[in-house]
């Protein structure tokens, strides 16, 4: 635990408790872009400086630390909503959730048959943590913009673990991602603006569920 | 270790109301007033003493236990915990325990004075306290394996000496610094400081330790004021040994070192105060909760 991932690593993983324990989605927004930013770092500290891994972490860095945060907070501006009133399960529950499947993650991590070199990193359980916190978001959130964030803690996940294989992962692949990505939150932002016109200025998914005549 | 218990109590005794005066004077400060002097505190609990006293006619001695519990308490305790180069004069395996639960025994005595007034408010404030220190002790109890699995012993004068030289190993930094700030929040929680309570405040119905306090007048009230700024002092030489340098120095020096410490986590604290509201009643135990979790989480990083 000498260097600097698995700092980062660690961070991710406060980073995951923090988003399931507040309530002001201002603040969750802020810190999903915080996660994305530190993750698009770890790609040239994991594998060195090359022109491949500087162009990923360039571009992580811009889509997830800056232009769909942004793009997140101009919705909650326009749209006028600044909490989740009340989630599917309590922030208790919740936070006791993920610290259970934090340290499922961790147990589970030690006793997958890795490489030599990952074999005692952060890599496996942060990646499985944030994964679980992302799924967690999407299931106990009831607005349609926590779940685009459960939706970027998710994705957030699958890039840590795709630092496995860091070398590997052709450029285009992670691009792709990228871009997928970019186009979901487009088309969540479109589907934010019409249950907000539908519904009278409210982005409970719930409505979703119900027939109208 | 029977000899320092003299330099240890001196040191409990003077120096645990300055602390108080330090965190009103910072927050003063920040908020651009002059503030009240620092030793405002040793002037208040020299007029309470010499003040009558009124107490209640429907209450017992009971009432008046609670006061002398919260006085002699944190002194007990504080013979386990060293105070810099001043080890502790006592300490035993498992001593951690009997910390623990020596704050509750003086809860458990303010509580029950409180609830003897007969007043529903007076009780409503205990019902907070008893909630909150429940949510709390977990904390406490994880930070405290933690400690015990980095140093290898269960007593907390060698947990606490030999915490310099385990932080700035990369396996154990990170958890211990993850204990601090935890140990950090349950100082706040435990002292009534505000994130969880106000100290100011003495008729808000957010209010916690101060409710359970109103119907005490002159000397035990004194006695509150004293056992708290103790129990403050004594919680915070906990959170202190974790930053003391590491190279083994003079008693002089390390007991310097100490105070030097308590006098900025009092300005840390205070600071804290000055930038933050109160929360609100239904997210305090979120906020403790959390850490909990938080420290539980330093342990799995150890244990792997």
């Amino acid at each position: 635990m000498q260097n600097l991932p698995d700092f980062i690593l660690i961070a991710v993983i406060l980073l995951n408790f923090f988003l399931l324990g507040t309530s002001r989605l201002g603040a969750c927004v802020q810190a999903v872009a915080l996660q994305g930013a530190l993750l698009s770092l770890l790609p040239p500290i994991l594998s060195g400086p090359s022109v491949h891994a500087l162009s990923l972490a360039g571009g992580a860095f811009c889509l997830k630390g800056i232009v769909i945060p942004a793009l997140l907070l101009r919705a909650i501006r326009k749209l006028d909503i600044n909490r989740e009133i009340e989630p599917r399960l309590g922030y208790i529950p919740t936070l006791l959730l993920v610290a259970l499947t934090t340290a499922g993650a961790f147990v589970f991590g030690d006793r997958l048959p890795l490489l030599a070199a990952h074999l005692n990193s952060l890599v496996i359980p942060a990646s499985l943590s944030t994964l679980a916190a992302g799924f967690l978001t999407l299931i106990t959130r009831r607005k349609a913009i926590t779940q685009v964030l459960g939706y970027l803690i998710f994705e957030n996940g699958i890039f840590v673990f795709g630092m496995l294989l860091a070398e590997a992962m052709p450029l285009m692949v992670e691009a792709g991602v990228l871009l997928d990505m970019l186009v979901a939150i487009f088309v969540m932002g479109i589907v934010m603006n019409h249950i907000n016109r539908e519904f009278s200025s409210s982005i409970d998914t719930d409505h979703l569920n119900l027939l109208r005549e | 270790m029977l000899s320092h218990l003299l330099p240890h109590l001196i040191l409990l005794l003077l120096l645990s109301p300055l602390l108080t005066g330090i965190i009103t004077r910072t927050k003063a400060v920040i908020a651009g007033r002059r503030g009240a002097p620092l030793l405002q505190l040793y002037f208040d609990l020299a007029k309470l003493f010499r003040k009558g006293m009124v107490v209640s006619s429907t209450t017992t001695w009971v009432f008046r236990a609670g006061p002398v519990a919260g006085l002699v308490v944190p002194v007990l305790a504080s013979l386990f915990i060293p105070f810099g180069g001043i080890r502790a004069p006592f300490s035993f395996n498992g001593d951690l325990v009997l910390f623990v639960y020596l704050f509750a025994l003086a809860r458990f005595f303010t509580v029950l004075a409180a609830l003897d007034t007969g007043s529903s408010f007076e009780g409503m404030g205990a019902a907070r306290e008893a909630t909150f220190a429940c949510l709390a002790e977990p904390t406490v109890f994880v930070i405290f394996i933690v400690l015990a699995r980095v140093s290898g012993s269960l007593t907390l004068d060698a947990m606490l000496s030999s915490l310099q030289s385990h932080i700035g190993h990369p396996a154990a930094g990170v958890p211990l610094l993850l204990a601090a700030v935890c140990l950090f929040v349950v100082v706040l929680a435990e002292n009534c400081r505000i994130p969880f309570d106000d100290p100011n405040t003495h008729l808000e119905l957010t209010m916690i330790h101060e409710v359970m306090v109103l119907d005490h007048s002159g000397p035990d009230l004194a006695l509150i004021l004293y056992g708290a700024a103790m129990k403050f002092f004594v919680m915070g030489a906990l959170l202190v040994s974790f930053f003391l340098p590491p190279q083994p120095t003079d008693i002089v020096t390390e007991t310097t070192a100490f105070v030097g410490a308590m006098l900025l986590l009092a300005v840390a604290v205070g600071l804290v105060e000055s930038a933050m509201a109160r929360l609100r009643l239904i997210r305090v135990p979120q906020l403790l909760v959390g850490t909990s979790l938080l420290s539980c989480f330093a342990l799995v990083l150890l244990l792997r």
